[in-house]
């Protein structure tokens, strides 16, 4: 409890500093184009209505999508831009982030700024016109100071929004207080998901207050008020941005990559371990967790991130497109080159272990029901299965539905986290599991064979991005990992993290494998 | 005969003056025919719906004419750009119109400031309105913290603060208590005097109206009924509309004159 809250901290400066820059420049940006926007919109009744309603379907699309679908939208800009101009930009991560971000921030603005024109007693506003002054004066004399508070609500309402929604970038690759929420959730960590929900709490209250201030110096015309919410502003700006200065500092000579991660225990300790062993190397590392399946992959072919583990059976199936089995060395020597050929990716091997898709049932319950393998599921068509997000839309759920005709079975997504539980408790029968998970076995878990060979090999293999495919030094430090992590150490670094007793934090794991790997 | 060219005795001219307001389908001035000489009080008068409020509006474009001519100074104020046009004319809306989020002296400067007068002249002008309309002393507060009759009084002086020849009051006491409302229509008045202004003032009241004019022009349903002195209108009504309107201050002139005597 006490380590899970040292490292929370440890952690801090860096998740709360990246989430301030991206919050409070996402908010700029909203306010730069929703008050111009709004002040359009209030006058023309035919271009504020579309406009209203546009924003309005943007803010019902929910956050987590919305962040999502801004990655592959960039990609294809940026792959655009690569064509005609011959430059491409980072779709991962900070920009896409802010983008989306600012779409959410733009309502309460644009709203409450229409809305705050619309309501102007129009006795001033003859009155403005009357005193001589042109639309432009009456503008920026009457209408906007009179308007200031609404609009200002608005932006104490998007900011709150904001602060909150910017814990979802995480899974795009932008790092900010949502790491917390997201490794948490995972691991079963909930000093971590609490530090991250308090963070992220608290800083939407002291910018709120700092807006009040603000607002209440403008109402009263308090230069102290004002002059004291903008050196608080300040002070947070100072604060968020003085561990990415210093890092950037003292880090100048040291080349800097990133280590990407998906959203699973096994994959935070393995970022962890690549992550030591290049800083070991002398190299300055971020690392990227909590990225979805598909977009790891294409983060590492566009140079996002520059080295993930990803497994075999999933690139056979989501990236090359096969559903044919030609055998586990043939399909780690056909992805290989494929890789390489297709994204210029380079594979390191294989570390040495299979995190294969399996489906898992209650001992106890298989036994009763007399289920050994998936073909016996057949027979049992009340049974409600379980998965992960993906593997319902994954070509091995495909296969195996097909295989053994599981296709009209009762299906239930969870957090991965939340399967185990799911099926301990009866919540359902059978799950989708990954066989080097130390929890199987915690459960009492029946792993159901594959007797038809529906399920393909799922070889974690190290890959390494464009940038770093002949850097000497990067290469020496990730290859000894290669052939070395065998499925014991790793089941037993999964369950180091995934226990309830004695719980460790993914870099606590790390460690503990590292020091049974040679360097 | 022999001068070049005829000069106007009248510092304001409204010729054949007509609005219609789109979608209404009635006429809200029609034909308007007035001329107002310099430093006479005139005071438009007629129920609602009369189109006298249109017609003070047309004379500084707050309201655009259909058909016709304004001149003031013998310009016709069609070919003026509106903005220095409203910048030259004062005007004293319905319930006072001030800007809530300026101080008092700082909806006094507004027009200077937008005439881009130099500061110590700005101040200058603010403390010598601010005290000519009693008010010296309350630069520093917000509208919302003066009474109706403070209001109204800053509202003049904001008119005046650029020194127009022409001031335009729309039924300015209409909020005010009968008291308040007689010390500022006095104050008015005699600001009026003082500053040998040409004044035009919408009013529903023919009370005040007898008492503050020099000349009344009476309106109904767009039209321009009669114009003349209180004592010409007292004595001589064109029409039963007119005596209808004269009737009400009569009446109670008379009640007041029994009750006292009594």
């Amino acid at each position: 409890m006490n380590a899970n809250f040292r490292e929370a901290w440890a952690l801090l400066p860096d998740y709360l500093g990246q989430h301030v820059i991206l919050s409070i420049s996402a908010l700029l940006l909203g306010v730069a184009v929703s008050v111009p926007l709004g002040i359009v919109a209030a006058r023309s009744k035919r271009l504020g209505t579309p406009v209203l309603a546009v924003v309005s379907v943007v803010q019902t699309i929910p956050g987590l999508a919305l962040l999502a679908l801004f990655y592959p939208l960039l990609l294809a800009v940026s792959t655009l831009t690569q064509d005609l101009f011959g430059f491409s930009f980072r779709a991962l991560g900070f920009l896409p982030a802010l983008l989306a971000l600012t779409l959410y921030a733009m309502l309460p603005i644009l709203r409450n700024t229409v809305t705050a024109l619309d309501g102007l007693d129009p006795a001033i506003l003859m009155a403005a016109k009357g005193v001589g002054m042109t639309p432009r004066q009456s503008l920026f004399r009457v209408e906007l100071p009179l308007a200031a508070p609404q609009v200002l609500a608005g932006i104490r309402t998007a900011t709150v929004w904001v602060v909150g929604i910017t814990t979802l970038s995480t899974p795009i690759g932008q790092t900010s207080l949502g790491n917390y929420i997201f490794t948490g959730l995972q691991i079963e960590n909930w000093v971590f998901v609490l530090f991250g929900c308090v963070a992220a709490a608290a800083l939407a209250l002291v910018l709120d207050l700092l807006l009040a201030l603000a607002g209440s110096g403008l109402s009263m015309r308090s230069r102290t008020r004002l002059v004291a919410a903008g050196l608080g502003l300040i002070a947070v700006i100072a604060a968020a941005l003085l561990p990415e200065l210093m890092q950037a500092h003292s880090s100048t000579a040291r080349p800097a990559v990133a280590i990407g991660a998906k959203n699973f225990a096994e994959q935070y300790i393995l970022a962890d371990l690549m992550t030591k062993r290049l800083r070991g190397a002398g190299f300055s590392v971020t690392t990227k967790s909590d990225l979805g399946s598909t977009i790891a992959f294409r983060a590492l072919g566009s140079g996002d991130i520059d080295a993930y583990v990803d497994y075999s059976g999933t690139l056979w199936g989501n990236i090359l497109h096969r559903t044919d089995m030609p055998g586990r060395q043939a399909m780690l020597n056909e992805i290989e080159a494929r890789l390489q050929k297709d994204y210029r990716i380079t594979s390191l091997g294989s570390l040495g272990f299979e995190n294969a898709y399996v489906f898992a049932m209650r001992a106890d319950r298989a036994q009763a029901l007399n289920i050994k393998s998936l073909a016996d599921l057949a027979q049992h068509p009340e049974l409600r299965i379980g998965g992960d997000f993906e593997i319902f839309s994954r070509p091995e759920w495909r296969a195996v539905a097909a295989a053994y005709g599981l296709g009209s079975m009762k299906r239930r997504q969870y957090q991965p986290e939340f399967l185990y539980r799911a099926v301990v408790s009866g919540d359902a029968d059978v799950v989708s599991a990954f066989s080097s998970d130390g929890r199987i076995a915690r459960y009492g878990l029946l792993i159901l064979s594959d007797p038809q060979a529906a399920l393909p090999p799922y070889d974690a293999m190290l890959l390494v991005g464009p940038a770093h495919a002949h850097d000497p030094a990067f290469l020496a430090a990730l290859k000894p990992l290669a052939g070395e992590i065998s499925l014991t150490l790793m089941q037993r670094a999964n369950l180091m993290v995934d226990r309830d007793q004695d719980k460790q934090t993914p870099a606590g794991a790390a460690a503990w494998l590292d020091k049974q790997i040679p360097h | 005969m022999g001068l070049p060219k005829k000069r106007t005795p009248f510092l304001i001219e409204i010729l054949n003056l007509s609005k219609a307001y789109p979608g209404s389908g009635t006429q809200a001035v029609h034909g308007l025919n007035l001329s107002v000489p310099q430093g006479e009080f005139l005071v438009l008068i007629g129920p609602s719906g009369s189109g006298k409020t249109t017609t003070l509006n047309m004379v500084n474009r707050l309201v655009e004419p259909d058909g016709g001519e304004i001149r003031i100074e013998g310009r016709n104020v069609l070919d003026m750009d509106p903005v220095m046009l409203r910048r030259s004319i004062g005007y004293v809306f319905q319930e006072a119109g001030l800007f809530p989020h300026m101080t008092v002296a700082e909806n006094v400067a507004v027009t200077p400031q937008l005439l881009d007068w130099d500061r110590p002249r700005i101040r200058a002008r603010v403390e010598e309105l601010l005290d000519m309309v009693q008010l010296g002393g309350f630069g520093a507060r917000f509208p919302q913290e003066l009474s109706g009759g403070q209001r109204q009084r800053v509202a003049l002086a904001r008119a005046l603060a650029a020194r127009p020849p022409v001031l335009l009051l729309d039924e300015p006491f209409g909020a005010l208590d009968p008291v308040t409302r007689e010390a500022v229509a006095a104050d008015v008045r005699a600001i009026h005097q003082k500053l040998s202004l040409t004044t035009l003032m919408v009013t529903h009241d023919m009370t005040e109206a007898l008492l503050m004019a020099d000349r009344i022009a009476v309106m109904g349903d767009g039209h321009l009924v009669q114009v003349g002195s209180p004592r010409e209108l007292v004595d001589h009504p064109a029409n039963a509309f007119v005596a209808q309107l004269i009737e009400t201050p009569r009446r109670r002139a008379r009640a007041l004159a029994e009750t006292l005597r009594a």
